[in-house]
């Protein structure tokens, strides 16, 4: 296989996503001017931050007041399951130059992840097989551009009482529910969202933090349970 | 926050997200993560974005309510029944709007 024929296989394998990719795009535009955030630095957290459910609650939480440093703390809680792709594409990469790496990980996204995996997988020796990883990410990146910008300038035109807002806790469902295929994921949810109510009115959101070390130890009590 | 605040909060966030994501490509051949933390690491989005989505479903003003006061946590029960049947992203979104839409036009 061709460098050529590679990148185009991985911006294929990405295309059907950008259906769900580019008005999820266009809403985050929408609710970043809505907290408050000025046009300009809306549209360059898409290429700074590039971390579409990450950026939903970032602007959120800028529009609440929050201090920064729980909203950083917030962000990388959001992207740690990161680190499970980089350990999973890490081997497929091994040999190439550090550039590549580089340029791979910051592209390294949910979608990226899902559309070139399965190429990965079939041909983890072909020397091209990094370029299917850049097509796929180099064309959700390009996409989720395009469409935040569509949202900043349309932004200002719609309506507030869409509640468009409401995009953020519908796409952690969409995200979560099909990952709980087990008893001990059910109960790391379970217990992550009743302690998430109940410590509500800490400041700052910071009761967050709590419940997801709260229904992490559940989950993993459960499986070591089952383990043993 | 001035623009420049927010410039430079999102570079940080940024960095942040490009060390994890940087992290175990980097360190592939020089260190294997242990066992127990690959096998925790799935429970992360599942603890993490369950207790940020909860609240938001069944407080309304900081109270608990399950009652038509509170059409997102009908519509997020519609949302979760469309994720674990057809497990698609675009659908259970469009299905959480249209229900909350609904209920918002009917009560």
């Amino acid at each position: 296989m061709t460098a050529t024929a590679a990148f185009l296989l991985g911006v294929r394998a990405l295309l059907p996503m950008m259906l769900g990719v580019a008005p999820f795009g266009v809403i985050y535009g929408v609710v970043a001017l809505q907290s408050g955030i000025p046009p300009l630095a809306a549209f360059l957290m898409s290429s700074l931050v590039f971390a579409g459910s990450a950026q939903f609650l970032l602007a959120q939480l800028v529009g609440a007041g929050a201090p920064a440093l729980l909203m950083v703390g917030a962000v990388g809680l959001i992207n740690l399951r990161h680190a499970l792709y980089s350990a999973s594409v890490a081997p497929v990469l091994h040999a190439l130059p550090r550039r590549w790496k580089l340029l791979l990980s910051y592209l390294l996204t949910d979608e990226a992840y899902a559309a070139a995996i399965p190429h990965l997988l079939a041909e983890p020796r072909s020397p091209q097989a990094h370029w299917i990883l850049f097509g796929s990410g180099f064309a959700l990146w390009f996409g989720w551009q395009l469409s935040t910008l569509a949202g900043v300038l349309v932004g200002a035109q719609l309506p507030a009482d869409l509640g468009l807002d409401f995009a953020l806790p519908l796409t952690f469902i969409a995200i979560v529910v099909p990952l709980i295929d087990s008893r001990a994921r059910l109960v790391a949810a379970l217990v992550a969202g009743a302690v998430a109510v109940l410590l509500v009115a800490l400041p700052y959101k910071t009761g967050l933090f709590a419940a997801a070390l709260a229904g992490l130890a559940a989950g993993a009590f459960m499986q070591g349970k089952k383990a043993a | 926050m001035s623009q420049t605040a927010l410039l430079l909060l999102w570079i940080a966030c940024g960095v942040l997200t490009f060390a994890i994501r940087y992290s175990f490509i980097a360190l592939e051949g020089h260190y294997r993560p242990p066992d127990w933390f690959i096998r925790w690491l799935p429970f992360v989005p599942i603890a993490a974005l369950t207790a940020i989505t909860v609240p938001e479903l069944l407080l309304v003003a900081g109270q608990v309510e399950l009652g038509f006061a509170n059409p997102r946590f009908w519509a997020g029960l519609v949302a979760i029944a469309v994720a674990a049947i057809w497990k698609n992203t675009l659908l259970t979104i469009g299905s959480g709007f249209a229900a909350l839409w609904l209920l918002n036009w009917i009560l």
